[in-house]
């Protein structure tokens, strides 16, 4: 994958900027980015935009990142999608449930942008 | 250093002070040098109780009730953003201050995973921001608070744990 088109969910506009910063800090060859503040807006851009990776926050207003996981896995164009989950240290039980959901990774907020690259790599298959 | 269990559950009854004051210190220190790139070390002056101007609250509910707080001066501030967005201080808007927020988000966060059987059962409440120092906060109770006061930058930092029954 050259270029990667990318889907940062959280309804922190401040955490949205920062993971994209993280990418890029990373060195991953980073396309563009949209944005969403929660899943229901997210499925919304999903409407008429393409990505390769989403990145998504867990505890969201309108609809959280778990409901969000599930209802990507509902649309055939959208199941195929990398979810990565990004949580705050000590909830557990949300990621592994995001996981049996369909995310296929998870990032614990503190985070580097070294450990950003080192669990979207795999998911891209990269 | 025991670490508390489901077992022992935590509540402000168990809580000890000689072992969660440098828990929350350390968690403080984590997310500073991970997020960025900073070094904690404690204040060594004596810091001034209200040039705090702005304060993060994060609230915890379940096994551990309480809040979790961030207070530090205007311009400590604006650093503290400009280092997580990577723009100068300068550019930091009011929009760029919710950064104090996730950064006591993720103190809040750090902290809880740290005592071990809390995580899955404690829920951290969206980050509120105050901005202004003149303001007092009540507490039902005042015996479960822990306080530290880190060097950001030269300037003090306050984490504050303050527990509920």
């Amino acid at each position: 994958m050259s270029q990667i088109r990318t889907l940062i969910v959280d309804d922190s506009s401040v955490m949205r900027k920062i993971v994209e910063r993280s990418l890029r800090q990373a060195g991953l060859d980073i396309s563009s980015v949209i944005e969403a503040g929660n899943g229901a807006d997210a499925l919304g851009l999903l409407d008429t935009h393409q990505v390769d990776l989403i990145l998504s926050d867990i505890n969201m207003p309108v609809m959280d990142g778990l409901e969000f996981v599930r209802q990507l896995q509902t649309v055939d164009k959208l199941r195929g999608v990398p979810v990565v989950m990004i949580t705050t240290e000590g909830s557990e039980s949300n990621v592994v449930q995001a996981l049996s959901l369909g995310a296929k990774g998870y990032i614990r907020k503190p985070f580097t942008p070294d450990q950003v690259k080192e669990h979207v790599l795999p998911v891209l298959g990269l | 250093m025991t670490p508390q269990t489901l077992e022992n559950p935590i509540s402000a009854a168990t809580f000890d002070r000689a072992i969660w004051t440098p828990l929350l210190e350390l968690s403080a220190r984590e997310v500073f040098e991970i997020m960025l790139y900073t070094r904690l070390p404690l204040f060594g002056a004596s810091a001034e109780k209200h040039v705090g101007e702005f304060t993060a609250l994060v609230g915890l509910a379940g096994s551990l009730c309480g809040v979790i707080s961030i207070r530090c001066t205007e311009q400590a501030a604006r650093v503290m953003a400009s280092k997580m967005l990577g723009i100068s201080p300068e550019e930091v808007d009011n929009d760029g201050f919710d950064a104090l927020g996730e950064i006591a988000n993720m103190i809040a966060g750090n902290f809880k995973a740290k005592l071990s059987g809390v995580g899955n059962h404690c829920m951290l409440s969206v980050p509120t921001i105050i901005v202004g120092s003149d303001y007092t906060t009540r507490s039902l109770t005042g015996e479960n608070t822990i306080e530290v006061v880190l060097d950001f930058d030269d300037k003090p930092l306050w984490v504050t744990l303050e527990l509920h029954d």
